[in-house]
């Protein structure tokens, strides 16, 4: 029973080279790993090292031979050994192989493999209905806003402890870590009173070394813990991107959905007050373009607490984008124990007919005060509060657009590939034939923030620009 | 590696009265272990060799005791993470060499259903949380595992792999902070196996004792001979005990050595021929471990069975890897995001 040895390819796009040199000759015998060749491809010279072990017993293609295909035939062994590569090998056909049992005790028969290949149909349904389902994203979107009954008046900072607060006397699993976050009751005292209800193993302050502690939030959330991670700002996710994108969201996909990453990343995003340009940054562009990431962007109290529990619930890695500036905004806020605001829809926190104002976080104020300003002039604005980024509600903002014809977009990220952008281009792609003006977007201008009082003022997005804004799409 | 070989040697002598880190049984399950990483790398070699894996493909020959001889250490829900050199981890922990080598043909039988490839595997089943493909990332990651088991109060370690390339990383020295800080039950284990790709350890570290890496912090390390799976045994021993004990972190630097080229298309130039022939000639481990076991008593025969059979389980897994269909096209949009329930 000959074995015969192929030409090997050393990279994935080899197609053929030189047998530069035999190191055994015939009638020699091979053992596993032993070198027997060297052959050269246009980058480099490889060695070629035997699999099968046996007598050399004719050499194919003498050395010096150029141009040889890969997966041609270079040799022949004699196959003496056992468990040639040719599927004949003794004990493989008779006998079931014993498999090598490690202290772990591996099942010698139906593995986890066996059982994922059964389950095959059921994935591969699960995948044909997941992209039907993105198809019909946001129909449900068109149903009105649940009434959570009582409310009363919270700051965005309550209500962001408060969610934490809830989730975590629910869920054991559920704990808070990040710079500052316990004993100095949080940078932006959101975590006020935190450590003193759940103490230090659920309260964790970190050093300041976001790339470490991301990263190990994250390979805690691997074995089913549910980190809330702490930015002191989004702008220090920058040192721990890798781990959010390259772990937190893709590890699902590539373990085949083994291993999933129930984590919230939270912080204020975007531009405070004075803090130039490292520190004024949106960050909802970046993350927004991560499949396996969902992002939110909470503006009033019930959004923050409604979001962030539905973010801590999410058995996905949610990021948070808050706002420094809304921290101290009081907004009314349902007071039901099960308050909660799916991740991906929308609100319509203003109802008109003229034209479309989409917007979230903060510059939903903005868009609300232009939309009053408006209203004076005689153009009643719909202003759309987004609440999630991605998913994106998609739906919600075709609908009003059908309506009103006519969109502006409102945030404070730089204009290239922002979030608006990718608005317009999902209204042209469902509502392009309602449209009655080219879309505008107001955003910060594409310049790093200064420091400088006036300047800042001016990179910002402004009323008046959301003002003259919905002017030109109603030609006004 | 003569260095290495006396820094353990001299702690084993230091300790003269303890018995041998592995009876003969162990060893023997050892050798097959080890034996059964060999024989797959082997087979992957050649299967990258015909076009049927794809990609990168980072063989872990001549590394073999190092995980085989941790892996000695562990008790159930102990967990281990790893760099893209992953293949020998996922054997050692016990996942199933036709899964694996069915996710390096990107079919649909592998452990992540061909969605992974040879860098990305992942079983919870076997306590293995990957598979990581960015260069230290890992290392943070599996000081989240102890982090873990730290939360759950339970006395699992996490047995964190990375390379000495990897050791320069800053969230490397990062983990070890919070690591000691925390007092986290993990084991830091350098696979020194002396090159980061092309580039040899003297001109990336100027660390010369890697062991010594974790000292600004506290943390215990030593310098282990990574080609003897009885001396990997007996130092994982001592760290896996120091972890179980709430001590905190350990380091281990495993004075290794990587026959084939750092992917497989690596020429491997940076080196010698001579260098790696000489290490596979005087330092394997599968070798050192067969002539032990044949010391004690074992004769040729039973050792030729075992190699019978491992090469039968690679064979099938190879044949499986072949057979078993692509992923569904369904398959490309699963996955993403676990479905809210």
């Amino acid at each position: 029973m000959g074995v015969e040895i192929l030409m090997p390819a050393l990279s994935p796009t080899m197609t053929e080279g030189k047998l530069a040199r035999w190191l055994k000759k015939e009638g020699d015998q091979v053992k596993s790993g032993d070198v027997i060749a060297e052959i050269e491809t246009d980058k480099a010279t490889m060695e070629v090292e035997a699999v099968d072990e046996g007598t050399l017993t004719k050499i194919v293609v003498p050395e010096g031979t150029e141009g040889v295909a890969v997966n041609s035939p270079i040799a022949e062994l004699d196959g003496g050994g056992a468990g040639g590569s040719k599927g004949t090998a003794p004990g493989h056909d008779t006998a079931m192989p014993q498999q090598p049992a490690p202290p772990a005790a591996a099942s010698p028969e139906v593995g986890e493999v066996a059982k994922q290949a059964e389950d095959y149909g059921a994935v591969a349904q699960r995948g044909a209905d997941r992209k039907e389902g993105a198809a019909k994203m946001g129909e449900a979107a068109a149903a009105p806003e649940k009434d959570w009954g009582p409310t009363k008046p919270m700051t965005v900072r309550e209500a962001l402890r408060d969610a934490m607060a809830l989730e975590m006397r629910a869920d054991d699993k559920v704990f808070l870590m990040g710079e500052e976050v316990a004993q100095y009751q949080g940078a932006y005292k959101i975590s006020q009173g935190l450590l003193d209800e759940f103490g230090p193993r659920r309260v964790i302050d970190t050093p300041i070394t976001e790339h470490g502690f991301t990263g190990m939030a994250v390979g805690a959330a691997f074995t089913g813990l549910k980190p809330i991670v702490e930015f002191m700002t989004f702008n220090f996710s920058m040192q721990a991107i890798d781990q959010i994108i390259n772990s937190a969201a893709k590890t699902l996909y590539m373990s085949g959905g083994q291993l999933g990453c129930p984590i919230v990343f939270r912080g204020p995003n975007g531009a405070a007050a004075r803090v130039a340009a490292q520190h004024s940054q949106c960050y909802a562009s970046w993350y927004a373009h991560v499949p396996g990431l969902k992002v939110v962007a909470p503006w009033s109290s019930a959004d923050a607490k409604g979001l962030l529990r539905a973010a801590i619930r999410d058995p996905n890695p949610v990021i948070v984008l808050e706002n420094e500036i809304l921290y101290g905004h009081s907004f009314e806020c349902p007071v039901a124990d099960d308050f909660i605001v799916p991740i991906g829809k929308a609100k319509v926190e203003r109802a008109g007919k003229d034209v479309t104002i989409v917007a979230y976080s903060i510059a939903v104020t903005w868009a609300m005060q232009a939309a009053e300003e408006l209203a004076k002039q005689g153009i009643e604005a719909e202003v759309i509060n987004l609440r999630s980024i991605r998913p994106l509600d998609a739906e919600a903002i075709a609908n009003s657009v059908r309506k009103t014809n006519r969109l502006v977009t409102v945030e404070e990220g730089w204009p290239y590939a922002n979030i608006g952008t990718e608005i317009a281009m999902q209204v042209m792609e469902a509502a392009f034939d309602w449209l009655d003006a080219p879309p505008v977007r107001v955003c910060g201008k594409d310049v790093p923030m200064p420091y400088a009082a006036n300047l800042e003022k001016l990179a910002l997005p402004t009323i008046p620009e959301i003002v003259d804004a919905v002017k030109r799409v109603t030609y006004k | 590696m003569a260095q290495a070989a006396e820094a353990t040697g001299a702690k084993r002598r230091g300790k003269a009265a303890s018995a041998p880190p592995m009876t003969q049984d162990q060893l023997l399950q050892a050798y097959r272990d080890m034996l059964l990483i060999r024989r797959f790398e082997e087979k992957a070699g050649q299967l990258y060799g015909m076009g049927l894996i794809g990609g990168f493909c980072h063989l872990y020959i001549g590394q073999e005791a190092v995980v085989v001889g941790m892996q000695a250490c562990l008790e159930p829900g102990d967990q281990v993470i790893t760099s893209y050199r992953d293949h020998g981890h996922m054997l050692a922990t016990g996942m199933e060499a036709r899964g694996v080598m069915a996710e390096l043909t990107g079919r649909s039988g592998g452990y992540s259903r061909g969605k992974g490839g040879s860098m990305h595997m992942f079983s919870r089943e076997k306590g293995f949380f990957g598979g990581h493909g960015i260069v230290g990332a890992q290392v943070s990651l599996g000081t989240g595992l102890a982090f873990a088991n730290w939360y759950r109060e339970s006395r699992n370690v996490s047995l964190t792999y990375f390379g000495e390339g990897a050791s320069n990383q800053g969230q490397v020295f990062e983990s070890f902070n919070l690591a000691a800080l925390m007092k986290l039950p993990v084991i830091f284990i350098i696979e020194n196996n002396k090159y980061g790709m092309g580039t040899s350890v003297e001109r990336a570290s100027a660390s010369r004792d890697l062991s010594k890496n974790g000292a600004a912090w506290g943390i215990p390390g030593e310098q282990v001979n990574g080609m003897d799976v009885m001396a990997v045994k007996e130092a994982g021993e001592r760290a896996t005990a120091h972890c179980r004990a709430g001590n905190g972190p350990y380091l281990l630097e495993m004075k290794t050595y990587r026959y084939r080229g750092h992917s497989m298309s690596d020429p491997a130039k940076y080196r010698t021929r001579e260098e790696v022939q000489k290490m596979r000639e005087q330092s394997d481990p599968i070798e050192t471990a067969r002539k032990l076991l044949l010391e004690g008593g074992l004769d040729e025969a039973a050792l030729k069975k075992i190699d019978d059979e491992v090469k039968a389980v690679v064979q099938e897994a190879a044949d499986f890897a072949q057979s078993s269909p692509e992923p569904d096209e369904a398959e490309l949009w699963t996955d993403v995001l676990v479905e809210a329930r």
